[in-house]
């Protein structure tokens, strides 16, 4: 099994960069191709091969289809995209229905991203404290003027590792197969945290040990030697290899709305946290997850001083009286395995897959969680209002919430399945009509499962978030990169 | 209780009038993807016992690729199919939608060759009725009306807990009795309505039971012969069988997409050629026949296997044996309910579809195949056809749903629950 080449994946598949405090997006537009390429190829973008010290500052390119076409990369080329990507995140009113994206969340209602709103490409740059207007200038310099007009900075502060709501973000992410050793020939028994490097990355094998299709280029279509050779298609170069799609979506916290609901809802303070607690799934000190913790080791979770973050599933909570099945990080990641049961050897595994497995209302209803996981990345923007403050309906009304990033390799299996059939599922495992309570609005209720009585239901819950933007977006390998900085030249000497 | 059961009928298009129909098929929705239950033609809605209807004009895309076998494409007339899914029995209740659609259903079938203005309707519907190979049924013996109501319980108990903390906080067992005088009350006001099942018809116990006993040894000779033969012949075809599932046409797949995800339920409708020869017809015949005995014996509570996704689903030969219709109901998006087909039971669609020109490679009938995840979607998204019209009885109500709703209503008829069932039933609510 070849070993992966870190200096042609872009950082940021490998590393959240989280030392690095201060970030900014840059939405830009192309202006003039020749010199948007000249400054792609000499723009110094940041690898995933490690360093130590780590680096001092970071930058990220990726693009959208209407950019890598503006930037010359042919037809034939593009058609080696992903239906998702070649459409856009706000490219058919179905897809919107699918992610939720309706009303106050359509995308006409967006600041960017919406229909008619050409961005061609992103650009992320990260620094330590205070670094990076100094950092801008060095990158933002050659051609850059000529070739891009910025659209958009998106800005983001530093919470402390918690997202504007309060609670701790990103603790649970998936442990990528760098080192490729996952065998996934066989039904998986129990929840893993480690999925196949080909869910995030293209060119590799996913977690059907198939490759993810992308763009395959026969090698004399002028500047495709640059690029590595496809792994199972012989005589084909991989314009996907060490690349990956990145979902960004604005998502805007109410949180003055959130908090004072609560404290509405519950009476007091203490109980409005408790409430928010279980429409979270963890505690809001320290992240300490509402379900029990599992006695059995889990692939890819390490036991960590500050608290059992991760070690557990589901199984020991089937009914949500620990962590309610509404619940967002249930939705986010079920932790469930193939088959319902464990069911030990062939004759075992056959009655299983026959219906044979264990019975009952809510039983083996959600899709395994491997098939369905993504690399977060975002940010937050906008500065945090205390809860107790927030309760009280104060706090500075200024925009604020979550440049949501993820990354994956397969954009209609993996972040539109989590949108749609986990987040804003009104049905998710069964549920009457309740999506996730902070993201969704889907019936505007919020049950919470008790031991020998019925849920408490919540109603009349409004949004808490509403979608400001959001764009499918390719994050290519750096080879990649030199590929698309080449691509005129490519047309040219095609023609 | 009252089985369940669909009608099917399929009729040539006269030529040139594709387009009329069409238009004539777009008039009864309000948007495409979205029925009007009360349209003029086919007032679905007035149909008490209807789960599921559509219509949909059988534009096979894929009948060139049977070039790959060197064989010249085969010319069928384009078909229009109007099918669905009821309770009780077919000659009652084709009696009772010619009464209330008869016009409607008159015009539509105008555009087919061998209708004529003054035939009866009823004989030309029954003569056009094409059975299933296999047809499934989520829940044996759940009525529409019993759906509705059910929901509607459910609705008023949710209600009435929001409406009374103090029932709300009640132990279990207690708000159980609370809940059921509640209920009897609001029945003896007619707020409520839930009607007691109807006694299972005799005809159909005995069919069915016959067919439970006699179809064993029949199926398991059949499946025997057809093993032994499958021993010789399966291996070679299923290693040189060409594989064509290229990425589906865009403008194709917006048509579909168009279609879907208006509710949590969604349709699937596909049509495809088998492969040439015997072998693969004789193969399919046997294992349809033996799926759907399953089907009818086996999975009629809640399951097709792990699968607890869908409503209703048919598989229904057509030319001859020559092509293979699929007609679902299903809950959630298409991309949920083809990874509940590959990571649940790929082997189920494997053994079927596997028959059919250009699926992706399999071995031994049930291995691979749809495991080819990406190459399976691309080979799905080509087979199916833009349903024109859709109907779903039971709008924004699950498979699971249902099945809450009727353990929901268990606990109001039934007697005494010890403090674990009385506890599980709560957690319902």
């Amino acid at each position: 099994m070849k070993e992966v080449d870190f200096s042609d994946v872009q950082g940021m598949a490998r590393f959240g960069f989280s030392h690095l405090a201060e970030c900014h997006y840059l939405l830009l537009r192309v202006r003039n191709p020749d010199a948007a390429r000249e400054w792609l190829a000499a723009a110094p973008v940041t690898t995933a091969a490690a360093r130590k010290p780590p680096p001092a500052n970071a930058l990220q390119v990726a693009f959208t289809c209407a950019g890598l076409r503006a930037l010359g990369v042919g037809e034939e080329v593009m058609a080696g995209f992903s239906a998702e990507f070649l459409a856009g995140m706000a490219g058919d009113a179905s897809r919107s229905r699918r992610l939720g994206d309706l009303g106050e969340n359509a995308p006409e209602n967006w600041y960017w991203g919406a229909p008619g709103y050409r961005l061609d490409a992103l650009v992320i740059l990260m620094t330590s404290h205070e670094e990076l207007a100094a950092w801008k200038r060095t990158v933002c310099s050659g051609r850059w003027e000529d070739g891009f007009e910025v659209l958009e900075t998106l800005t983001t502060s530093d919470l402390d590792g918690r997202e504007p709501f309060g609670f701790i973000d990103g603790i649970s992410q998936p442990v990528i197969d760098w080192d490729r050793r996952r065998n996934v020939a066989k039904d998986q028994l129990d929840y893993s945290n480690v999925v196949s490097l080909g869910e995030l990355l293209l060119g590799y094998p996913n977690e059907y040990g198939k490759y993810t299709d992308r763009p395959l280029i026969d090698p004399p279509a002028g500047g495709a030697s640059v690029l590595h050779a496809a792994e199972e298609v012989p005589g084909k170069r991989d314009l996907g290899k060490n690349g990956t799609y990145l979902v960004f979506r604005t998502l805007e916290q109410d949180v003055t709305g959130f908090w004072s609901f609560l404290r509405h809802a519950t009476g007091s303070p203490e109980a409005a946290i408790r409430l928010a607690e279980k429409m979270v799934g963890r505690t809001y000190d320290k992240g300490a997850p509402l379900a029990p913790e599992s006695a059995n080791a889990i692939e890819g979770v390490e036991a960590k001083a500050g608290g059992p973050e991760n070690q557990f599933t589901y199984d020991a909570d089937p009914r949500g009286t620990g962590c309610p099945i509404a619940a967002h990080i249930r939705r986010a990641n079920p932790r469930n395995a193939d088959l319902a049961g464990r069911p030990e050897g062939l004759l075992a595994r056959v009655w299983n897959l026959l219906g044979g497995g264990p019975k009952g209302f809510q039983v083996d209803v959600i899709a395994s969680t491997r098939f369905h996981r993504i690399l977060r990345r975002g940010r937050e923007y906008g500065q945090t209002v205390a809860p107790a403050l927030a309760m009280t309906g104060q706090g500075v009304p200024e925009p604020r919430g979550l440049h949501f990033i993820c990354l994956n390799a397969n954009i209609s299996r993996q972040f539109e399945f989590v949108q749609n059939a986990w987040i804003m599922s009104g049905k998710f495992s069964g549920l009457p009509d309740e999506s996730d309570p902070l993201l969704g609005p889907v019936g505007n209720q919020f049950s919470m499962p008790r031991q020998s009585q019925c849920p408490v239901r919540i109603t009349g819950l409004p949004r808490f978030v509403t979608v400001r933007g959001g764009a499918y977006l390719f994050l290519p390998g750096l080879r990649a990169l030199r590929y698309i900085a080449r691509a005129a030249s490519t047309v040219s000497s095609q023609s | 209780m009252t089985p369940q059961a669909g009608f099917m009928v399929v009729a040539p298009l006269t030529r040139g009038r594709e387009s009329a129909v069409r238009e004539l098929l777009a008039g009864m929705n309000f948007e495409p993807g979205r029925c009007n239950p009360l349209n003029s033609l086919v007032p679905f809605g007035r149909l008490e016992r209807l789960h599921f209807a559509r219509i949909v004009v059988l534009d096979d895309q894929t009948l060139d690729d049977i070039s790959a076998y060197g064989r010249p494409r085969e010319d069928y007339p384009l078909s229009v199919a109007f099918l669905g899914d009821f309770d009780g029995d077919y000659d009652s209740f084709l009696k009772e939608l010619v009464a209330m659609a008869g016009s409607g259903l008159r015009q539509i079938f105008a555009n087919c060759s061998g209708f004529s203005p003054g035939c009866d309707l009823l004989d030309w519907l029954k003569s056009h009725e094409q059975r299933p190979a296999t047809y499934y049924a989520n829940w044996r013996g759940r009525t529409v009306r019993q759906c509705r109501e059910e929901a509607a319980l459910r609705r008023a108990l949710v209600d009435h807990l929001q409406q009374n903390p103090e029932v709300a906080s009640l132990a279990a067992p207690e708000l159980r009795v609370r809940l059921r005088e509640f209920v009897r009350a609001e029945q003896a006001a007619d707020r409520l309505t839930l009607t007691p099942e109807a006694p299972t018809p005799f005809g159909w116990r005995l069919r069915n039971t016959l067919h439970a006993i006699f179809a064993v040894p029949v199926l398991a000779v059949e499946l025997l012969a057809w093993g032994v033969a499958a021993l010789f012949l399966l291996r070679a075809r299923e290693k040189s069988d060409p594989v064509i599932a290229p990425r589906p046409d865009p403008e194709l797949a917006a048509r579909l997409f168009a279609l879907e995800d208006h509710e949590i339920k969604n349709q699937f409708s596909a049509i495809g050629s088998l492969k040439p020869g015997i072998f693969r017809r004789w193969t399919l015949t046997v294992l349809l026949a033996a799926i759907d005995y399953t089907a009818r014996h086996v999975y009629v509570r809640g399951r097709l296997a792990r699968v607890h996704t869908i409503h209703f689903a048919r598989w229904v030969f057509l030319d001859g044996k020559k092509r293979l219709f699929f007609a679902s109901n299903y809950d959630g998006s298409l991309e949920s309910y083809m990874d509940d087909f590959i990571n649940k039971v790929a082997f189920g669609l494997n053994v079927v579809f596997t028959n059919g020109i250009g699926y992706p490679r399999t071995r031994w009938l049930f291995l691979d195949g749809a495991k080819d995840e990406q190459t399976f979607k691309y080979y799905i998204r080509r087979h199916e056809l833009a349903t024109e019209v859709w109907y779903d009885g039971h709008a924004g109500l699950t498979a699971l749903d249902m099945q809450r709703n009727t353990v929901v209503r268990k606990g109001m008829e039934t007697g005494p629950m010890t403090n674990q069932e009385a506890d599980e039933w709560a957690a319902l609510l």
